[in-house]
């Protein structure tokens, strides 16, 4: 027996309230993220993932708020990202029930934030989200992009990942912003080349839109899955993913 | 009710540990009060981070005094995580070498694996006898770490009961939970452990108080 495959339900969150759109346009409302998270729970999942996609600082605090009530309820690891850029919103973030907190953007500005979180938290707290696009101008053909993938930075996908967990990541979010929202399938060649070149577990985002998405992940080396609308939507439980990869005989919770 | 510390000296997420210990059945406390922490029915020893960190955090509260005196007198101490890892006499990460409590011999090292940190729900190979695993021998617990204790060298004669071991693996064999006497730990969370880690919880707390 051996660590089993994580199925994380990833819950985007804005002004207290679940929300989803396609390559991160368009949002709309997909419900009350604490009721969300609890029902999760309930269906088997092993983690979950808040994303704070609030366009203003001024209303980050709701997200706190959801952070509490969820893990007072909620007996898994939660990691929360959006917004984090410094040593206080982790503490912040920790003090409201958060186990884990990811970083982009603003550690695509700023890597010594990184460290620092690294530094004080240790590297299991720290999560690097990565949403990544095919491009001719990377080595790797991925390159990192912001702004929920309109615009490119010069950062190739697979040096900035080496970097950071240098740096002090203890894990990868790797998001592709080609299959995100297309409910196509993961990228799997993306995911496969990410695997190869870290050493840190990989949590492999963007795509899913059917069960059998999800054991090709797994194969193509991530150690977890994360998907949001189709478990939103009610068009899969946490339960149908885990019975699909069991069926595949990979090993779940 | 079965009275429980949260020990509070700035280490992680403590909330998820006293919101799970009060769903277990405890009435618990967050607190570094000496006297709170000494007059429990059971103390519980969070850690999340740097060994070297939780130490420096740990001892600047005199946490190791109280650890010491409880054991002293038998009264219940049980270390989750880092918490665990500091019951030993010293952590080496890094290639820096930290003194621990030194209540168990040995040394906290880094797990032989090829992905690091050791991050997920991973199966136990539980004590036989074991109290805190009773009910949930089969279940999967939470763990998050790249370091561990990795060896058990502690020698106990009689009267005193034998360590019951509970081993897990990752790159190697290492151990996941400890019930020595009143000394217990786990190397993963039972706060994010779901339904099975609430049940470990419950299963101490009724050890409590006999």
């Amino acid at each position: 027996m051996s660590l089993s495959v994580r199925v994380i339900p990833c819950l985007d969150v804005a002004n207290g309230r679940v929300v989803k759109g396609v390559n991160f346009q368009n949002l709309r409302d997909a419900g009350d993220p604490v009721e969300l998270a609890r029902r999760y729970y309930e269906q088997g999942a092993d983690e979950l993932t808040f994303l704070d996609v609030t366009a203003t600082v001024d209303n980050r605090s709701t997200t706190y708020d959801v952070v509490r009530a969820t893990a007072e309820q909620v007996f898994i690891p939660l990691t929360v990202g959006g917004g984090i850029r410094s040593v206080e919103d982790v503490s912040r973030l920790q003090a409201s029930g958060a186990d884990k907190v990811s970083v982009n953007s603003a550690a695509i500005a700023r890597p010594a934030l990184i460290a620092e979180i690294a530094d004080r938290f240790g590297a299991q707290v720290l999560v690097l989200s990565l949403d990544v696009k095919r491009s001719e101008r990377a080595e790797s053909g991925f390159i990192v992009t912001t702004h929920g993938g309109r615009t490119e930075t010069d950062l190739d996908a697979v040096g900035w990942a080496r970097q950071a967990i240098e740096l002090g990541v203890g894990e990868l979010l790797v998001n592709s912003i080609d299959a995100d929202g297309t409910k196509a399938g993961f990228d799997i060649a993306l995911i496969a080349l990410m695997r190869a070149n870290s050493r840190v577990p990989v949590i492999a985002s963007g795509g899913a839109g059917n069960v059998s998405d999800f054991p090709p992940a797994i194969r193509a080396g991530a150690d977890a899955v994360l998907a949001a609308s189709v478990f939103h939507n009610a068009e899969l439980t946490v339960g149908d993913v885990k019975r699909e990869l069991t069926d595949a005989g990979l090993q779940v919770r | 009710m079965t009275q429980v510390v949260v020990f509070d000296y700035g280490t992680g997420n403590v909330h998820s540990a006293v919101k799970a210990l009060e769903l277990a059945g405890a009435d618990v406390t967050l607190t570094s009060d000496r006297k709170t922490a000494l007059e429990a029915d059971g103390l519980v020893v969070p850690g999340v981070g740097a060994f070297s960190a939780v130490m420096a955090a740990f001892t600047a509260v005199r946490g190791d005094d109280i650890v010491d005196r409880r054991l002293a007198g038998g009264r219940p101490v049980l270390g989750i995580c880092v918490g665990m890892q500091v019951m030993f006499e010293h952590g080496v990460e890094r290639g820096v070498d930290t003194p621990g409590l030194g209540e168990w011999p040995g040394t906290v090292t880094e797990l032989p694996a090829a992905i690091l940190p050791h991050m997920g729900w991973n199966t136990v190979r539980s004590a036989p006898n074991s109290e805190l695993f009773r009910g949930i021998e089969e279940e999967r617990f939470y763990f998050v770490h790249s370091y561990a204790a990795q060896s058990w060298t502690l020698e106990v004669m009689p009267p005193f009961p034998e360590p019951r071991l509970t081993w897990a693996e990752h790159g190697a064999p290492f151990l996941a939970a400890i019930e020595n006497g009143p000394l217990s730990a786990t190397q993963f969370h039972p706060e994010k452990s779901g339904a099975a880690g609430i049940r470990l919880l419950k299963n101490w707390i009724g050890t409590l108080n006999r």
